[in-house]
């Protein structure tokens, strides 16, 4: 298990590297010079804009550029915006709105999204599982602005169930609990039809059979040998997609007017501050392969067969 | 604990003239499916008594699993429905329980063995865990000891260096030894009765005969009764006391072994038996039983061997042939036993 832990995470700096480069190649690419784009009409004093370029390295090749960066970044220097404000700062303030979004949306997911799925996988073609099929059918179908918009509307605006929107800055828990919602009832659907294909499946294996046939409670058999396989397949969606949740959560935030990462990126685009966007997505990758670590050490710990492998 | 020898008791005494631990009596099972309705078992009658083992053959399909399941409680349900017949144990109808009684008899006085131990056995537990599972949760053992009663198991049948493997995942194991922590784990409870469904087929053929010697050796030490399920004739005669023939859901013949084995009365079972390769006659071609198991869906009329069979009659094809009591304990379901009674093996 330690020696698995270890390539795991000598796979992951290859891994780190490439994306971040290629984050940083792309943002170069989207064009403009930013310090011309930072005077815009007035026009820029040559003398000064010269200075800048030699400051943030523009004038050395991308590669040495990205070194420079990616040394910086290591150190935990995420840069500076061209506005003069540390992007660090901007992350701080934005990832953990981002991560507590993500959270609820995860909880939910995974509470709500197994249960429904075990319940319709062991009642196969019974009316609950229709009435799962369906439902999750509609939320795979509907796009997450229409969902977000009518739900917000609703259950936020005309029923005040939920707070509607979240106060820009530093968002609570109870106002994050509707869009924490709305993000995560598409992963949601797609975990209920993963558990209940799996559950399903599993229901005919020999081993459940077994199970039965030592005299187990059937509360036991479900839940420790039916449930237990059942979520490998579920537990390796799962990582990938926390991950997901994360930088997926643009048009959600924006929506209920969530001041996250989704809405950091989106705003620092639209104003091409490369370095913020790439810091960001930098981070968001670090997340994401650290989650994949996770997930991948949960699935050793399911799964004996890739423990020993 | 007193050991009964099975093998060589004079007939009609010890545990088979006792009253018969398990009774299946004229059951009927079908699987309703969307392609129709397969009568997978049409009136199955069989019993065994303490420490005695029936064999139940019958080709692939002949309901020889479907039976056991039902017996056992684990039969898919649907698309399997039981549509009549009484399994009685210790004289009750299990049929009649209910789900609760019906658990508590599974695992800890009646217990089966699969085929195939690699999918039979959970992937993502250690066999000490499935092994102490049946202490914890059925005798309120703390982890520890159950632990402890699963070494001891995994002695019993002959797992070396059980101790440093009892924390092993069932694919570590080697087909042999897998199959004998299914025996292990059937045994936990000391149950009265084992249901054991092919459970050498799935072995590499050195190791079949020690895995049975093995079972064959706990059954009579502990005098349980063993249904054992079977392809294999030379296995049944070497360690069964009496077989019941299996043919599209129906006993078409039950003897006592060596009767059967001199002496087939039923068509089929004689063709089941010149079938067995012997060395004697080695270089000469097999007799197989011509054509094909029957669709379960479309069984033929009267006698449901009747396509295939050498002695068939016009009667055969509408009248279905009652298991004619020929002695004690012996049966035939073909209208033509006595003819087939007298004619020779051949093989
Ligand atoms: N779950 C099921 N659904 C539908 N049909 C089934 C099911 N289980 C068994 N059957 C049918 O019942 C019939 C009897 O099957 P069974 O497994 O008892 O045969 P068997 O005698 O054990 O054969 P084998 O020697 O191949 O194990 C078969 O035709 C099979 O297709
Ligand atoms: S009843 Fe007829 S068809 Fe059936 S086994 Fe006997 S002779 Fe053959
Ligand atoms: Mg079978």
């Amino acid at each position: 298990m330690g020696r698995y832990v270890v390539r795991r995470l000598l796979q992951m700096i290859p891994v780190f590297i490439g994306t971040t480069f290629l984050i940083y190649y792309m943002v170069y690419q989207l064009g403009g010079d930013p310090i011309s784009a930072m005077f815009g009409d007035k026009g820029a004093d040559p003398v000064f804009v010269r200075q800048m370029r030699e400051e943030f390295h523009l004038n050395d090749p991308l590669i040495v550029q990205y070194w420079y960066y990616i040394t910086d970044l290591l150190h935990g220097d995420f840069g500076t915006s061209f506005n003069g404000r540390p992007v660090a700062d901007e992350l701080k303030r934005a990832f953990p709105v981002s991560i507590r979004l993500a959270m609820i949306a995860f909880a939910i997911e995974v509470v709500v999204g197994v249960g429904l799925g075990l319940l319709s996988g062991l009642r196969r073609g019974k009316f609950v599982d229709t009435l799962v099929l369906a439902g999750t059918l509609v939320v795979i179908s509907i796009p997450v602005f229409v969902l977000g918009t009518v739900a917000q509307f609703w259950l936020g605006s005309e029923w005040g169930i939920f707070e509607a929107t979240a106060t820009v800055g530093d968002a609570t828990w109870s106002q994050l609990l509707l869009p924490g919602i709305v993000l995560g009832s598409l992963s949601l659907a797609f975990v209920a039809r993963l558990t209940r294909t799996s559950v399903a499946e599993n229901m005919r294996a020999d081993y459940v059979r077994t199970a039965t046939a030592k005299g187990l409670p059937r509360r036991r058999v479900v839940t420790r040998h039916l449930l237990r396989n059942s979520l490998i397949p579920v537990v390796t969606f799962l990582g990938a997609d926390l991950g997901a949740l994360m930088a997926g959560a643009i048009v959600t935030e924006g929506i209920f007017n969530v001041d996250g990462v989704g809405r950091l990126i989106y705003l620092a685009v639209t104003k091409h501050e490369s370095s913020t966007v790439v810091g960001a997505v930098a981070a968001l990758v670090m997340i994401y392969l650290v989650m994949n670590l996770i997930v991948d050490l949960l699935y050793a710990v399911l799964d004996p067969r890739i423990r020993y492998a | 604990m007193t050991t009964i020898d099975t093998k060589n008791k004079p007939e009609g005494s010890g545990p088979a003239a006792a009253a018969p631990l398990l009774e299946v009596d004229n059951l009927h099972v079908e699987f309703r499916t969307r392609d129709g309705v397969a009568k997978a078992i049409n009136g199955v009658s069989y019993d065994v008594s303490a420490g005695e083992t029936l064999a139940v053959l019958g080709e692939s399909g002949s309901g020889k699993s479907v039976t056991a399941q039902t017996i056992m409680g684990i039969l898919d349900m649907p698309p399997g429905h039981i549509t009549g017949g009484e399994i009685r144990f210790h004289g009750k109808d299990m049929l009649k329980m209910s789900k609760e009684e019906r658990r508590k008899i599974r695992g800890q006085k009646i217990s089966m063995i699969f085929q195939d131990a690699l999918s039979a056995l959970n992937p993502v537990y250690s066999v000490g865990f499935q092994l102490a599972e049946m202490f914890t949760v059925h005798r309120g053992m703390s982890k520890k000891d159950a632990k402890l009663k699963s070494i001891e198991l995994m002695d019993q049948v002959r797992i070396p260096a059980a101790k440093d493997r009892v924390n092993d995942y069932p694919h570590q194991f080697s087909g042999g030894m897998r199959q004998r922590i299914m025996i292990a784990m059937a045994l936990a409870l000391d149950p009265e009765l084992i249901i054991a469904d092919e459970p050498t087929t799935a072995l590499d053929v050195t190791v079949q005969a020690q895995v049975m010697d093995l079972l064959a050796e706990l059954q009579r030490e502990r005098n349980m009764g063993l249904i054992l399920i079977t392809h294999d004739l030379g296995v049944v005669a070497d360690v069964a006391d009496k077989i019941a023939v299996m043919y599209a859901g129906r006993i078409v013949e039950q003897a006592p072994v060596r009767e059967l084995y001199r002496q087939p009365t039923h068509p089929y079972t004689k063709g089941l038996l010149e079938s067995i390769p012997r060395l004697d006659h080695k270089g000469r071609e097999l007799y197989a039983i011509k054509g094909l198991p029957p669709n379960l869906m479309r069984i033929p009329s009267g006698c449901a061997f009747n396509p295939r069979c050498p002695y068939a009659q016009d009667v055969c094809r509408s009248e279905i042939p009652p298991l004619h009591e020929i002695s004690v304990g012996r049966g035939s379901a073909c209208h033509f036993w006595e003819t087939v009674m007298e004619g020779e093996v051949r093989g």
